[in-house]
């Protein structure tokens, strides 16, 4: 019978039937970061369970760091314990861990697949709900709380029911200027931020397959954005170039036949999906959300929704409490909206080429001087490497902060935090009231959109001359 | 984990749509907050002014909804981030069942691993029920029971629910799921004895390092 690629890399991993109504399903990769990793090890202790593998095993902190330019675990006090937790735990279990200031360390999903510690095929799972992000490489990864995270380290498995299988296809090319983050935030608001609960996403599609590995990170990224735990794109030859020599990665006669197994992982042409979405990639404009949910998006160039537009009572709610939070009216444009900071970072869009990207905008100008903008690259590897290209220069003369990797203004779990009030370009996955701040208000945006925003002290089209 | 049987009392309703788990427990609070400690900042954006003091206009904070055991939310509950502190700031509350049209499948294992049961019914059923609590939110009652697969809405109304057989029976007991698994250590190792031959790459035999 035909498969999905769902099937396939769930069937690769079913060890067992658990029970009635779930399989034990086996977990080749269990990333920890300073949290919820922290938080599993205290837990294992506390149970007197040991670690099964430690060799599949590996952790870096990355939440409640400081990214302030020379810092250390204890830049931010709250924050150390975590990290300490992390590295006790780590050294106790002969866990791998990347620290601080360490080639390797960095957002754990932008330092695992740049390690090649996440590989096509893979089960992995992080205490963190954006390791979909990983399933860009065509990895079945995805996110766990602390219970589920220790389970996994005391038996190396899950006990999991199989989502449905869900396919969103992006149908011909993306317009010049749409990136993947576009792309992913057009999903998500013509289909809902609850859609693809209880799925598995398959993204697919001719302008999917004609992404770069790091835009395909990011569009899987978001996965979890649209509802869906699990979401990943068939690995191809793109894919297997990006990997190959990867420190983590297979070489040789291994790396020949992992390939070789690789290349069978794609749904069957004749394959039946539970649920099977479309879009037309070519009509999709830069987008920019308006309201605290990534379903509130909207083209840059169109007027934000009046509550009285909303499908429901309890939507009309829930837009009319987001208006009000993000202090915006109905009816107009998101375009030209005067804006107060911008932050280019996250496990969605703090990778070389997303930085690339926004250097690229930003080289010889300079940010407005009403805007405070920074700059946090995704791991050590990406910081080292945009130093080694200048791109740090590139944004310092421009008036942007350049920091050191970690989650910050995505998460504000590490003392750093937009203000009350303040209005924030952010190329983060959340807008969530409070993400950043409290009382802060975030607008979700590609890079370059941030970067041209920064520029202008206000939200452009990048589409038109700034 | 605490035993989820059957729960009687007071429902809140908070039908708004995607409530996400940064609204339920923020990030900072993650950070050196004991589990047992979380409940006092549930919601906290929702409950609290920003001088810090109770807002009594919050329905969590007002007779007969403060302390109530059952909640109920829109579509997508708990959507979001996979902090499992927000099930602890939930039960911290003392709510222990959350009846919604849908949840985020992550939150959904995390409520299943402590106790708290996520009761899935349509969305008009949700409402129904809420306006059954709002048109007399004093003595209106809520019943789940979980050994009945039941809600017993304020006005009598029977409405089953569907959960995996297993995880009802673990919740009855009380049972996690790391004693069930370690049962089948056998299967797991001769699994991975075979693993290691077929995907020699995921076992590190050929990486560098």
């Amino acid at each position: 019978m035909a498969a999905t690629l769902l099937d396939k890399l769930w069937q690769a991993h079913r060890i067992a039937p658990a029970g009635r109504g779930r399989d034990l399903i086996h977990i080749d990769r269990i990333l920890l970061h300073d949290l919820s990793g922290a938080r599993a090890l205290a837990e294992l202790a506390e149970k007197g369970y040991g670690v099964a593998h430690p060799e599949l095993v590996f952790a870096t902190p990355d939440h409640g760091v400081s990214t302030a330019p020379g810092r250390t675990a204890e830049t931010f006090p709250a924050g150390a314990l975590g990290v300490a937790m992390l590295r006790e735990g780590a050294r106790r279990h002969g866990i791998r861990l990347f620290d601080l200031g360490q080639d390797g360390q960095g957002i754990v999903h932008v330092m695992a697949p740049e390690l090649g510690l996440a590989l096509p095929g893979l089960s992995i799972i992080c205490g963190d709900s954006h390791t979909c992000t990983q399933g860009g490489l065509g990895a079945l990864a995805f996110g766990v709380g602390s219970s589920e995270l220790a389970h996994a380290l005391a038996t190396q498995t899950l006990r999991l029911a199989k989502p449905r299988a869900m396919r969103v296809r992006y149908e011909g090319r993306f317009a010049k200027g749409t990136t993947a983050k576009d792309a992913v935030l057009a999903a998500i608001g013509r289909f809902g931020a609850g859609a693809g609960a209880g799925c598995a996403i398959e993204w697919a599609g001719e302008a999917v397959r004609g992404l770069a590995v790091e835009a395909r990170l990011t569009l899987c990224n978001l996965s979890i954005e649209m509802g869906a735990r699990i979401g990943f794109i068939a690995p191809d030859e793109t894919v297997f170039a990006w990997l190959a020599g990867r420190d983590f990665a297979p070489r040789g006669a291994a790396w020949d036949r992992a390939v070789a197994a690789w290349r069978c992982l794609r749904s069957d042409d004749d394959a039946l999906f539970d649920r099977d979405l479309c879009l037309d990639a070519g009509t999709i404009a830069p987008q920019v959300t308006w309201g605290t949910s990534p379903e509130h998006v909207i083209a840059v160039d169109r007027p934000v929704p009046s509550p009285d537009q909303a499908p429901d009572a309890a939507q009309r709610e829930a837009w009319a409490a987001a208006l009000a939070y993000q202090g915006l009216e109905p009816g107009r444009p998101l375009e030209g909206l005067a804006i107060d900071w911008v932050f280019i970072g996250s496990c969605t869009n703090a990778r070389l080429s997303d930085l690339r990207e926004a250097a690229a905008i930003v080289a010889g100008r300079a940010v407005d001087p009403r805007v405070t903008a920074w700059v946090v690259p995704g791991s050590e590897r990406v910081k080292r490497a945009a130093e080694a290209e200048g791109l740090d220069r590139i944004f310092r003369d421009a008036g942007f902060s350049w920091r050191e990797p970690g989650c910050s203004l995505c998460v504000a779990a590490n003392g750093e935090a937009v203000p009350p009030g303040a209005r924030c370009l952010s190329t983060s996955n959340r807008n969530f009231v409070g993400r950043q701040g409290r009382g802060a208000r975030t607008h979700l945006v590609s890079p370059a959109t941030a970067a041209a925003s920064a520029i202008a002290g206000r939200i452009v089209d990048i589409r038109k001359p700034f | 984990m605490q035993r989820f049987d059957r729960v009687t009392g007071p429902a809140v309703p908070l039908l708004r749509p995607n409530i996400d788990t940064d609204v339920i427990i923020r990030a900072e609070r993650l950070v050196g907050t004991p589990k047992d400690a979380m409940g006092g900042y549930a919601f906290e954006s929702w409950r609290y002014r920003a001088d810090g003091s109770e807002d009594p206009e919050c329905l969590l904070n007002r007779p007969p909804f403060r302390g109530a055991p059952i909640l109920l939310a829109g579509p997508n509950f708990g959507c979001g981030s996979s902090r499992e502190a927000a099930v602890w700031a939930l039960l911290g509350l003392g709510i222990r069942a959350v009846i919604a049209p849908s949840f985020s499948d992550i939150f959904v294992d995390n409520a299943l691993q402590n106790g708290l049961l996520p009761v899935v019914l349509p969305e008009e059923t949700v409402r129904r029920l809420a306006s059954e609590v709002e048109a007399d939110p004093d003595h209106a009652r809520i019943t789940v029971d979980l050994a009945a697969q039941a809600v017993v809405g304020p006005e009598g109304t029977v409405h089953g629910f569907a959960i995996d057989p297993d995880r009802r029976e673990a919740l009855l007991l009380g049972l996690d799921d790391v004693g069930l698994t370690l049962r089948q250590a056998e299967a797991i190792a001769a699994w991975q004895e075979k693993d290691r031959r077929l995907r020699p790459w995921v076992w590190f035999g050929a990486a560098a390092t």
